[in-house]
């Protein structure tokens, strides 16, 4: 019902919506809540564990009863609070945790069985048979209990992620937070102006007093404009600030304008990280029920959110409206609902010597006591000094008092302070360094003392920061004291809600204290109080307050729970946008990249890079068609492979060799210029980190390489190594690994390829078998490695990457030319397991130089870091499992790496486990399968046959244990 | 590349970074590659830092930057400077290094690691502010200053050219995926603030 | 998270990478117990602590940092190249 003349809707645009499938109207300016108001809905949804019907009961993000699903589809988003939800030209929503409709609720019936479904119900009632447990009883719990669902379908990433910086974050746009944000800026201060709401104001949008002699929504409309006019002023309208974290950042989420929202590439809402120096939380209070009988009924709703409704929305919530409270508030509802022409039935305070000079029926030290109606509230029951008195209404406005909206200052684990004077809880001070509380937030109930604690707490701010604070005065407004009686509860027959969200009542409660849930924590949890969607915020203080008279506590001691972000929900899709698909982590493109897809081959994420699987010819219908061609080829003519995504390091200075022999097991001080050397490196508890080449290119210049997969964590040992351990030693090291393509050049044929292409070519003598040099080609200063992995006769040539599209197609077209051509990481995964060479897979970092066979390269004339570890008796014990190749025994079905390894007859359990495969693969060179694996005490155990069995994947193969090397052992190809 | 009987000849095209991408203009923020001169860290030896600034000063007339800074004439992609590039390390641009520099720093060719963005208009900052945890107000992050920090998870430094005009380098393999986020980031910002 | 890198400035923790506690490492070529310090035995306190970072995402330094884990306050900073870790 709209009250002509009243709010701040724009009358002039009719907004239309749906609502439960019927078509309704609203205005520009209502919320989803608002406009259902106004078209006389009173019963929005229904109650999470009892089904009872339930309206809108507060006009803030804290409401806990009018949850709704909207939007359909994929874009369906469940469980939005219809009192933040902006009105929008076919807005579409539903109501929630019903079924079939809101009006005829089939599990309605679980409120007649309310006397059994108590806190703790399911603890008690469903414990056995164990079994029925997951099948049986928490499905149907789930589904009788419950909120909105998802659709199931893909949602877009449609929110975005940004960061923000200020000096000064103020958190509320209401009286206080505006001086706050005034006193700073003015200042000088760079300051963040962040309101949840659409628009700034606070609780003066939903009262009508003045300030300075102005209506008070101009006061609010003149200073928002003065703040929207400074450059060092960011006012951020729609943005709930949702945590405090460490080093004064904050969480916030900005919802966009519904309009905003629905243009292309637009996003829905943005997480803001915001940095601040300093922060002012105005973020209000909220005010809370009374727990009475019956007190959940849709029309019985917060006195102050009646008032929002009347003079914000122009809605009357009810045609008869009783007022109920222990404070002031009440009496001030009952004025503004008076002015706007509604009918009040009666002003019930539980104060026995509150007084009252409005025109209404005055209960003074009443209670209400119950209410009665079906689906809605019909009248309200009072105990007065006289007894029990029955008043027709349909509209029921409650205030209990207010709670400071503390949260933010408690989110680094402080705890609130009970002020037995305000009755309420206050946040702690200095508990998030730099932030202070004003206004409401700080206990300051009056606008007066919210304009001049905003403007002090600005003004502090400010001054923290060294800068001179502006000469400001409080406006005059009014400057109400604060008087409240504690009123928790009204006895009585019937339930009476403390959580309406999560259908938490007294009685649970009490029963809760009665089973030893004493502590506020154990009654939290024990009856899920303060576990819903609103995290409590209507209900923690009452809740405790009856647990502290149950208990016999005090409330202070009683204390609350812990306070955790986020102070409103945030969606997953927020805190995580951007980080879909590509977004989850940046993709590394070689400079062969794109030649590489031209020729069909499938990619494979290494780390962040992608690399060719494989090049598939035509008729090649298999990946195993391909690889094994691709081996032959390398093995008979020459292949060409990007190398590019190992990493290399550039290591100068007159110390850079005794580092490397710092950080290598073995000596690279004695390596000659122009030589390569294989390095093992370890980690300081002595088990490998990494291997690679490092190639001495000068006297006082090195270039290391390492795996692709390890390049990062190198980079970042050797920095350590040199910073934090050796700082005294003259050495730079740069990753040069992007500055230069790298390809391998493998195979019989690749001195001969090589030849045709450099502009002085290559011998033996010249560049022999762990060579490198300078050389040039096509007028490009390039380098060579005469290094393998495929133990081939091979090179790697290294160009600027500007060149690198260009040499891997030259190098493929001239390998082509001699039966070669590209091959792809499967190729080379089988041609460096042929020859026993490790990867990742092996030395995976449980992994010593002695379970390698590698013990022979840890160097016993110098230190190197993880030397003093690798020599623990463990760590060379001869029972440890150590690096064997492996051959399957007769026909098999396949070897997986992932397999165990058991004696011949032992069962296949786990205390008979004698290792496990690392790799394995076809080897077309030697015509069977082959692996690699650690067998405990392998190298004394050649010959003999072990078992490798996969029990995920239920396979077993029998293998014999060789030798490392599988193929050319006497490694007489590699020289050529 | 060219057959010339059994030997060939690689015909050696470069390729810049993102070679054959457009420039993009959305909103006024445009985005575009810049080819820069070679580019070669320089990392002073200990205790070299005033001999290599004299050095750089004889050679390619320009100081030592300070932290954060850039020195020489940065006019442009024809500009020769240097900016400060890491923990005693800089990146000295346009010009190919003076071998007398070796004396005194270790000198490392970088000319084709980077790739080199520039993002401009009145938008750029909230662009960047999407992607990347920086102080980026105008009176922190100011013309002339050089930051090496992280942006849409990858390596980067970003250079302040002027107020508006930002130029950011991150590793040739990631330039293709930066260009794709900045860009949305860049519709984002554009659907926020002009109205369709 | 903050921490003022001694170079950079106060940044965001997502430029720095954490190793864990900063020990001053044995001088010893052999295994004893100051290894076994310096490797496995931690302190974990409830109070101040010492941990090396490297600001990977910045300049590249390694940091000592000094820091609170009860208030998670951050109390020095310091470049590992100048403490001798």
């Amino acid at each position: 019902m709209r009250i002509e003349g009243k709010g701040l809707i724009d009358r002039t645009r009719p907004v239309s919506f749906h609502f439960d499938g019927h078509r309704y109207q609203g205005f520009q300016g209502d919320t989803l809540a608002s406009a259902l108001l106004a078209n006389g809905l009173r019963m929005i949804a229904r109650s999470f564990k009892y089904h009872r019907p339930r309206g809108v009961m507060t006009d803030s993000s804290a409401e806990p009863n009018a949850l709704v699903t909207v939007g359909r589809g994929a874009a369906q988003e469940p469980n939005l609070r219809a009192t933040t939800i902006e009105l929008q030209e076919g807005l579409w929503a539903c109501s929630q945790n019903r079924w079939p409709t809101l009006g005829l609720d089939v599990l309605a019936v679980n409120d007649l069985f309310a006397r059994f479904l108590g806190a703790g119900f399911y603890y008690k009632t469903f414990m056995w048979p164990r079994a029925f447990w997951e099948r049986v009883y928490e499905p149907l719990i789930r589904r009788a209990a419950g909120l909105g669902a998802l659709s199931g379908a893909s949602a877009e990433d449609r929110h975005e992620r940004a960061f923000a910086h200020c000096d000064v974050l103020v958190i509320g746009g209401g009286p206080a937070g505006l001086m706050a944000a005034r006193a700073a800026a003015e200042a000088g201060a760079d300051v963040i102006l962040a309101e949840e709401d659409t628009r700034l104001g606070g609780r003066i949008l939903a009262e009508c007093g003045e300030i300075d002699g102005l209506a008070a929504l101009q006061w609010v409309e003149e200073i928002a404009g003065q703040l929207a006019g400074m450059p060092n002023v960011r006012i951020m309208t729609r943005t709930a600030v949702t945590g405090a974290y460490d080093g004064g950042t904050y969480g916030a989420l900005e919802r966009m304008a519904p309009d905003v929202a629905d243009r292309p590439h637009a996003p829905k809402g943005c997480f803001w990280r915001i940095v601040a120096r300093r922060a002012v939380l105005a973020s209000g209070a909220l005010e809370r029920p009374v727990a009475f009988p019956d007190n959940d009924r849709p029309g019985v709703m917060m006195a102050g959110a009646v008032r929002a409704y009347v003079n914000r929305w122009g809605v009357a919530p009810g045609r008869a409206t009783v007022v109920f409270g222990n404070n002031d508030s009440a009496h001030r509802a009952v004025a503004d609902l008076q002015e706007a022409g509604v009918h009040v039935a009666a002003l019930v305070d539980a104060r026995s010597y509150a007084t009252c000079d409005l025109d209404v029926p005055f209960y003074p030290g009443a209670q209400v006591c119950g209410t009665s109606g079906r689906r809605g509230l019909e009248s309200v029951a009072l105990a007065t000094p006289r007894g029990v008195e029955r008043i027709a209404a349909d509209c029921l406005a409650v205030s209990g008092g207010w709670n400071p909206s503390v949260h933010l200052a408690c989110h680094m684990g402080a705890r609130p302070v009970w002020d037995p004077v305000l009755q309420a809880f206050l946040p702690p001070e200095g508990a998030v360094p730099g932030l202070c509380a004003a206004g409401a937030a700080a206990g300051r109930f009056s606008t007066r003392a919210c304009l001049e604690s905003g403007l002090a707490e600005g003004r502090r701010a400010a001054r923290d920061l060294g800068l001179s604070t502006p000469d400001l005065t409080v406006p005059m407004a009014e400057d109400h004291v604060y008087d409240i009686l504690p009123l928790w509860r009204v006895e009585g027959r019937g339930r009476a809600w403390l959580d309406f969200a999560n259908d938490v009542t007294v009685k649970d409660v009490e029963l809760a204290a009665r089973e030893s849930f004493r502590s506020v924590e154990h009654m939290k949890r024990y009856t899920t109080q303060g576990m819903a969607p609103d995290q409590g915020k209507n209900s923690n203080v009452g809740a405790l307050a009856v647990l502290a008279e149950t208990t016999g506590q005090g409330i202070a001691e009683t204390g609350t729970t812990t306070f955790r972000p986020p102070y409103v929900p945030v969606p997953i899709a927020a805190l995580g946008a951007g980080g879909k698909g590509k977004g989850f982590a940046p993709e590394r493109l070689t400079t062969s990249h794109a030649e590489s897809l031209a020729r069909g081959a499938p990619m494979i994420e290494a780390g962040l890079w992608y690399r060719p699987s494989y090049f598939p010819k035509t008729g090649e219908h298999h990946w195993r068609q391909s690889c094994d061609r691709e081996v032959v080829m390398v093995r008979e003519a020459v292949g060409i492979c990007d190398v590019s995504t190992l990493g290399k390091i550039d290591l100068q200075g007159p110390d850079a060799a005794r580092f490397l022999d710092f950080v290598y097991t073995t000596r690279f001080s004695t390596l000659k210029v122009g030589r390569v050397r294989y390095g093992l490196m370890l980690r300081e508890d002595g088990h490998v980190m990494d291997d690679g080449t490092c190639a001495r290119l000068a006297e006082h210049h090195y270039l290391m390489t390492t795996t692709t997969a390890a390049a990062g964590q190198v980079m970042r040992h050797l920095e350590f190594v040199h910073q934090g351990l050796r700082p005294e030693w003259d050495l730079r090291m740069v990753s040069v690994t992007e500055q230069w393509a790298q390809f391998a050049v493998a195979g019989p044929r690749s001195r001969d390829l090589l030849n045709g292409l450099l502009e002085v070519p290559i011998d033996d003598a010249g560049m022999p078998y762990m060579g490198c040099g300078a050389v040039r080609l096509g007028g490009v200063a390039a380098r060579l490695f005469r290094i393998s992995f495929s133990g081939e006769h091979a090179y790697e040539i290294a160009v600027p990457a500007r060149y690198g599209a260009a040499l891997f197609a030259s190098l493929v077209k001239a390998a082509e030319t001699m039966g070669g051509g590209p091959y792809g990481m499967e190729a080379l995964n089988v041609l460096r397991i042929e020859k026993g060479f490790i990867t990742h897979a092996e030395i995976h970092g449980r992994v010593t130089a002695f379970d390698i066979g590698m013990q022979g390269m840890m160097s016993t004339k110098k230190d190197f870091i993880g030397k003093a570890a690798a020599s623990r008796p463990g760590l060379l014990a001869v029972d440890r499992e150590q690096l064997v190749g492996l051959r399957p025994v007769g026909a098999i079905k396949e070897l997986l790496a992932g397999a165990h390894l058991f004696g011949e007859d032992a069962e296949a359990i786990s205390v008979n486990d004698q290792g496990y495969v690392t790799s394995a693969c076809y080897s077309p060179t030697l015509g069977h399968v082959i692996g690699l694996g650690f067998l405990r005490r392998g190298r004394a155990r050649l010959g003999e046959q072990v078992r490798a069995v996969d029990h995920l994947r239920g396979s077993e193969t029998l293998c014999e244990v060789t030798e490392i090397v599988q193929h050319d052992r006497e490694g007489g190809r590699v020289r050529g | 590349m060219i057959g010339k009987g059994a030997g060939f000849v690689a015909d050696l095209q470069a390729k810049t970074p993102l070679a054959g991408r457009g420039p993009v203009t959305v909103a006024g923020v445009s985005l575009s590659e810049i080819a820069l001169g070679p580019m070669t860290s320089i990392a002073p030896y200990k205790g070299k830092v005033a001999a290599l600034s004299e050095a750089l000063q004889r050679a390619h007339g320009m100081a030592w930057p300070m932290t954060g800074k850039m020195t020489g004439q940065m006019t442009g992609p024809e500009g020769t400077w240097a900016l400060w590039f890491a923990r005693d390390m800089a990146l000295l641009i346009g010009p190919v290094p003076d071998p007398a520099l070796a004396a005194h720093a270790a000198l490392t060719d970088q000319s084709d690691a980077w790739a080199v963005l520039r993002l401009a208009g009145p938008g750029a900052r909230d662009v960047l502010a999407r992607l990347c945890p920086l102080d980026l107000r105008p009176r922190v992050f100011k013309r002339g200053q050089v930051v090496r920090t992280i942006l849409a998870h990858r390596t980067a430094a970003i250079l302040c050219m002027e107020e508006d005009v930002f130029w950011i380098m991150v590793f040739r393999s990631m330039a293709t995926g930066l260009v794709h986020e900045i860009e949305t980031a860049l519709l984002r910002f554009a659907a926020r603030h002009v109205s369709c | 998270m903050r921490l003022d890198c001694p170079i950079c400035g106060e940044r965001d923790r997502r430029e720095f990478y954490y190793q864990g506690a900063a020990l001053r490492r044995p001088a010893a070529e052999v295994w004893g117990p100051d290894w076994d310090d310096y490797i496995h035995n931690r302190e974990n306190p409830a109070g101040v602590t010492r941990d090396l970072w490297q600001h990977e995402q910045g300049c590249g330094a390694w940091l000592v940092v000094t820091r609170n884990t009860v208030t998670h306050e951050v109390l020095d900073v310091t470049l590992a190249a100048e403490m001798g870790a």
